[in-house]
């Protein structure tokens, strides 16, 4: 629902912070811890959820994804079962979610039936590694009849020409790379970022989420003073990976969740 | 009818740009330079002059009259891209593709390679046009490709083992992606075949038509007709549309690309992806993709390390489709005995991946009369297989 996800940046801006959005991988450890650590990062103050579809080729994903990706697969994680996933944390939650997929599971699955089974479920946003704008057009269409959001990435290296064509296809937010690279821990930011992302608003007429190697609550805390949301997603994955299915993984991840929450404030 | 593909890359439903943003704009960028490039009279000079002094082109057509004697059936000529220097055809696209990236002022190139062809092949190029070369290679083919390990690492290529997924062909184009997304602006990327996104099937297959244009005219003189069939093998197809290309137009010529049938037919044992596979988008692509029913990508077998792959490229797919190609699968083991024959019969040792060529011509010939010929893709020399051949037989060199 396109109104959650309004709802929730709405909101965050409203007390004065930057809307988190942490990132998990579906599936990792187990689909049914997956639905408890939904939960504790809710807990945590997370305004929205990314859960990314496992595949079994993530060439926009380093190391730590790609693990994640494997121990989903082992699992049995597909497309189906992440929709699963999203019914049952409808039992418990209300948090708008974020498909992070590559386009094949979603091709495989068919557009339209995919469409109408991830808003039946819950889903309100897809975003697809793989599907740069000029191959949007179908699958804006088809997710727009249900109601559920397009996010469209913008990159350090797209033109302003590729910049405006997103602002056609964009729903409540676009996604800035925050660095020319794949997806994983970084220990700097780059240098122009709040220039790009301003510029990325103008031209987008959008709000705009930053994500790619953003993961200590310093980073967080910077891009809070200019972006519209901040995505968290290797720095929690590796640590799930750490943990497993240790029982004190929840309470761990909640921990660690709220550590990138309290860093979203403005000053 | 417009030529294929079109200004978006697809050859119908076929082809496109799925990939992440971060390449979009250079891969409008490359398409761009390689456009001003093939109408520059100058590049193109340079690049005959490469072919012609450092490759050894044009390649000679052999009639292979032993081959033909025992088949009894149609003629057999053999376009002899094992002759190129390296030993395969990889090296027309090579040279074409590093020239591009000094003319772009990249400094350094990235490849994939499954045999090792198509690495060395750009180690080579690299090393002539000073550029450095990065090449990633799943283990399990650094394992059966040993030699070309080493002859890339002897060109002055830094080689890197990718240890992931089935560890072959499909991994190493994952890991050069991910190198590309995180260098872009400093590093082309020499896709090694017919496939990933617009512009390299259609750049690739240019680079490779050159074999394309030297047959039609080879086989016209030595027969004096054209060709009743043409065969080539099918990893991501390059050799396969590179000789293809020429005789597309002539619908009388009939032709077959062949591709690896593994071990047997269940989803995992093979590479055929037009008996097994369905479309899907992989590696920047749409096209024919071996995939479970969630879109999970399966793994392949291929005792041919450059034919192990799960997808293909786009422009086999309409021509599959369209039904201008025929597209077969032969096992490992018939691979095999081809690569036998032809190296007792004509003198000619071949790699693995041309040997499952061989194999269907050596089922069709004697269907066929002998006044008709049949012209084979003889894409490379089996030096790099022969240790691994005589692994698989049991034989301790
Ligand atoms: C000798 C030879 N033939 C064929 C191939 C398969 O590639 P393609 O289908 O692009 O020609 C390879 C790939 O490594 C090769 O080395």
């Amino acid at each position: 629902m396109k109104g959650r996800l309004e709802q929730a940046f709405v909101h965050a801006r409203k007390r004065k912070r930057a809307a988190f959005i942490p990132y998990i991988t579906a599936g990792d450890p187990t689909a049914s811890r997956t639905v408890v650590l939904a939960r504790s990062l809710e807990r945590a103050g997370a305004d929205v959820l990314e859960l990314g579809v496992p595949f079994t080729d993530p060439i926009a994903d380093g190391p730590t994804n790609q693990r994640a990706a494997e121990r989903a697969l082992s699992q049995g994680t597909t497309l189906s079962s992440v929709l699963a996933i999203v019914r049952e944390l409808r039992f418990s939650s209300t948090i708008p979610v974020v498909l992070f997929s590559y386009f094949n599971p979603v091709h495989a699955y068919g557009l339209a039936r995919f469409a109408v089974d991830a808003a039946a479920a819950g889903v309100d946003g897809v975003l697809f590694t793989d599907v740069p704008v000029d191959e949007a057009e179908a699958a804006r269409e088809a997710l727009r009849r249900v109601g559920i959001d397009l996010v469209l990435i913008v990159a350090p290296t797209s033109t302003r020409e590729r910049v405006k064509a997103v602002r056609k296809l964009a729903g409540s937010f676009v996604y800035f790379v925050a660095r020319i690279g794949v997806t994983g821990t970084r220990a700097t930011l780059e240098e122009g970022l709040q220039d790009q992302v301003r510029m990325v608003r103008k031209l987008t007429r959008s709000r705009v989420a930053v994500g790619f190697g953003v993961s200590t609550p310093e980073q967080v805390s910077r891009i809070s003073q200019f972006a519209d949301g901040v995505v968290v997603g290797s720095a929690l994955v590796q640590r799930i990976g750490e943990l497993g299915d240790a029982p004190e993984l929840p309470g761990e991840i909640e921990a660690l969740a709220r550590s990138f929450a309290l860093a979203t404030k403005r000053k | 009818m417009k030529p294929l593909p079109d200004s978006r890359g697809y050859f119908g439903p076929y082809g496109g740009r799925f990939v992440p943003e971060t390449l979009m704009a250079p891969l409008e960028e490359l398409t761009q330079a390689w456009q001003e490039a093939r109408r520059d009279r100058a590049f193109r000079r340079e690049l005959a002059e490469l072919l012609s002094t450092y490759c050894g082109r044009p390649t000679p057509l052999s009639f292979a009259g032993r081959l033909t004697k025992h088949l009894g059936g149609a003629a057999v000529y053999l376009k002899r891209e094992d002759l190129c220097h390296t030993g395969a055809h990889k090296i027309n696209n090579a040279v074409g593709q590093c020239l591009l990236a000094r003319r772009m002022g990249k400094a350094r190139v990235i490849a994939e390679t499954g045999a090792g062809q198509h690495g060395v092949a750009v180690a080579t190029a690299a090393a002539l046009l000073g550029l450095h070369c990065r090449v990633y290679m799943g283990t399990e083919d650094e394992r059966r490709q040993a030699l070309n390990v080493y002859r890339m690492k002897l060109l002055g290529a830094e080689v890197v083992g990718v240890d992931a997924g089935s560890k072959t062909l499909k991994d190493a184009i994952n890991e050069s992606l991910r190198d590309w997304v995180s260098s872009v602006s400093s590093t082309h990327y020499v896709m090694g075949s017919v496939m990933g996104p617009h512009p390299y099937p259609v750049m690739v297959r240019e680079f490779q038509s050159v074999i394309g244009s030297e047959a039609l005219l080879q086989i016209r003189k030595q027969h004096r007709s054209l060709p009743k069939m043409i065969v080539a093998c099918v990893g991501g197809g390059s050799n396969a549309a590179g000789i293809f290309s020429a005789f597309v137009p002539y619908r009388q010529v009939d032709l077959v690309g062949v591709e690896a049938g593994g071990r047997g037919t269940r989803l995992g044992e093979h590479a055929a992806r037009f008996s097994g596979g369905t479309p899907g988008v992989l590696h920047g692509t749409r096209s024919y993709v071996l995939q479970d029913q969630h879109g999970l990508v399966a793994e392949t077998h291929s005792v041919s390390a450059g034919l192990d792959y799960p997808a293909v490229g786009p422009e086999h797919a309409w021509w599959h489709d369209s039904r201008r190609v025929t597209y077969v699968r032969v096992s490992d083991e018939e691979a095999l005995d081809a690569f036998h024959l032809l190296s007792e019969l004509e003198g000619i040792v071949p790699a693995l991946e041309t040997a499952h060529a061989l194999a269907y011509v050596s089922h069709v010939a004697p269907r066929l009369g002998p006044g008709q010929a049949i012209l084979v893709n003889l894409s490379g020399r089996g030096d790099k297989d022969v240790s691994e051949v005589a692994r698989l037989e049991g034989v301790t060199l």
